[in-house]
């Protein structure tokens, strides 16, 4: 038990470590600055505009959204992403040429996506809050914030660990990319999802990122803007049902699909796909 | 790198009991579908020795060592790895095996003493008192001649820095095992001489045992001390060089000059041809050279030998793993 103990005190060293390196190089800054930049913009051009029949300001509304959709989005995206290409270059094999190694290398990568989000989100927040002058931002959000923020990493990263098992390429990413835009258009993000086709609610409502959305609009929204959500409620309940059951889900499978992935990996797998990456390089 | 006390090529002789074998391989089967690619592999290791294997492309030298290093399941056959069965070996056996992966581009972002140490601490639970875990960091940087370059990002290293720091990284736990899969593809002259030397204190002054593959016979025959050579799946021959020559009873080439001619005859009884040649000319005889058979010259009979056999069917594009 020990050994597991201080392996995982070593992937916690291991996320500080590499959540360190991510502000190192232009490419991740990039990745951390792009979004916020984008959605300041988009927040801005809002600003002045209001919901649909009612007499509140759109940016307010979009902001928790585009939170929300940031941890389910950034949850799934980034793990599964990390677990492609780092199984490709061979970071895994080496994880598994170590005792305990497997553990340290979860454990630091759900530190580091953790906190790549979490940076992420107050990137996105802190400049928002200019532009969406009708979020009620104060000590009594942060409790939900936090809450929300955490079941929502719980119900997508066990998720993201599993599809990034699954797929055996980076290039095979945007199999991933496709079906989480078409879930972004119907989860409520940019469009209230009361005013979609039932059938679509339905199809928004079973998945996380709708709740993690709506989570992050009880925590950031006057009460009376439960007006457009479905059922005139915040469905606290409800949130922490559908979330807390796709994280037990997720817990549950995601340890078998990461063992099998694991079981395969040796030398002549990563050398294969080295291979394969180069010969597909242009000379 | 620092160089080596110990004598080069020491010899070990002693072979291994099952009881101290390190490694102990019994008819070892691999088949993927139909195809066999390990027919009965049996071969055993001790304590410090060095063991090179042998073979052409496709004879199962990487499956072999997979299984060995228990991140491939064998179909047959009995296994033990420091008296352990590899498809079972748990955590506190894995750290006292090492094994030296080809990289390509992970970890780029790290900087390489941090990479060691973060890498390291993960043995530090599996210390013992013969064997102190991890290898200090700044002890095994200087080790593998990586100094300079502690602080360098992974990313930024030459391909010879990088495969040194595949070195360290294999050894970085003590392993009382080290398996090294085609060590020193891509390494300079000097390199080469250099990770020579590291193997070589590896295996006299901490009794390391060391499993390499190489294509290189020479670098084989300067840092083994047994030879195994698989073909088409099975251990086709077993000793160190100079057993293999022998068994071989290759022609070992004499040259002399008399009278200002160059002469030049093979043959398989050197020493008694060269005795005759000095009763019959005595004194006239110049410049005498016997050449015995070198590793690639037995090597190249052994493998030839083999595949002209009736029915050895050598399977010649057989890939090692993926399937």
């Amino acid at each position: 038990m020990t050994a597991i103990a201080s392996a995982a005190r070593a992937g916690m060293a291991r996320g500080r470590i590499e959540l360190r390196h991510t502000f190192t190089n232009v490419q991740d800054l990039w990745a951390y600055l792009f979004p916020a930049v984008v959605f300041t913009v988009v927040l801005y051009f809002m600003h002045g505009a209001t919901v649909p029949g009612m007499n509140f300001q759109l940016s307010s509304m979009t902001l928790p959204s585009v939170l929300g959709m940031n941890i389910a989005f950034g949850g799934l995206v980034n793990l599964s992403q990390a677990l492609v290409t780092e199984r490709e270059d061979g970071t895994l094999l080496r994880a598994k040429a170590i005792p305990n190694g497997m553990i340290g290398y979860l454990v630091g990568k759900i530190v580091q996506v953790s906190g790549m989000i979490l940076i992420g989100i107050v990137l996105v927040l802190v400049p928002g809050l200019f532009f969406a002058n009708s979020v009620h931002f104060g000590a009594s959000s942060v409790p939900t914030l936090l809450w929300v923020l955490v079941l929502g990493l719980l119900a997508t990263m066990p998720l993201g660990a599993v599809i990034g098992s699954l797929i055996d390429s980076p290039r095979s990413m945007g199999l991933v990319m496709l079906p989480m835009m078409g879930l972004i258009a119907v989860s409520g993000v940019f469009y209230p999802i009361t005013s979609l086709p039932s059938w679509l609610q339905h199809v928004g409502q079973s998945f996380p990122l709708y709740w993690v959305g709506l989570g992050m609009r009880s925590a950031l929204l006057p009460d009376a803007m439960t007006a457009a959500e479905i059922g005139a409620s915040w469905r606290t309940l409800e949130t922490v049902g559908v979330l807390g059951a796709w994280a037990v889900v997720g817990l549950a499978v995601a340890p078998v699909v990461l063992r099998r992935m694991a079981r395969r990996e040796s030398g002549s797998s990563v050398a294969a796909r080295r291979e394969k990456a180069l010969q597909r390089m242009p000379r | 790198m620092t160089v080596v006390s110990a004598a080069l090529g020491s010899v070990h002789p002693v072979r291994a009991t099952p009881e101290d074998a390190v490694l102990d391989v019994r008819d070892l089967r691999m088949r993927y579908g139909s195809t066999d690619v390990l027919k009965g592999v049996s071969f055993t290791a001790s304590r410090g020795e060095v063991v090179a294997l042998l073979g052409p492309n496709g004879a199962g030298k990487t499956t072999t060592i997979e299984i060995l290093e228990g991140f491939r399941m064998r179909s047959a056959g009995e296994v033990r790895v420091l008296g352990q069965d590899p498809a079972r070996g748990g955590e506190a056996w894995r750290a006292r095996l090492g094994v030296v992966l080809q990289s390509w581009r992970d970890h780029a972002k790290w900087r390489v003493r941090e990479l060691l140490a973060h890498l390291g601490s993960f043995y530090a639970e599996y210390s013992t008192d013969a064997i102190r875990r991890p290898w200090d960091t700044d002890e095994l940087i200087e080790t593998v001649g990586l100094t300079p370059h502690a602080r360098k990002r992974v990313g930024g290293l030459s391909g010879g820095q990088r495969r040194r720091l595949d070195v360290a990284i294999g050894i970085v736990g003590r392993p009382e095992l080290l398996f090294l899969d085609e060590p020193t593809a891509g390494f300079d002259p000097e390199a080469r001489r250099e990770f020579h030397d590291l193997v070589h204190r590896l295996s006299d002054d901490d009794e390391t045992t060391i499993l390499l593959t190489t294509h290189d016979l020479d670098e084989a025959e300067k840092l083994s001390d047994r030879i195994l050579i698989l073909g088409g799946g099975s251990i086709i021959a077993d000793g160190s060089a100079d057993e293999l020559s022998r068994r071989m009873s290759t022609e070992a080439e004499v040259k002399w000059t008399r009278d200002g001619q160059r002469f030049v005859h093979a043959t398989t009884e050197a020493t008694e041809f060269v005795h005759k040649l000095f009763l019959q000319h005595g004194e006239q005889i110049r410049d005498l050279e016997v050449r015995r058979a070198s590793l690639e010259d037995t090597y190249m009979t052994l493998v030839r030998q083999f595949e002209d056999r009736p029915g050895a069917g050598v399977p010649q594009d057989a890939k090692e793993g993926q399937r």
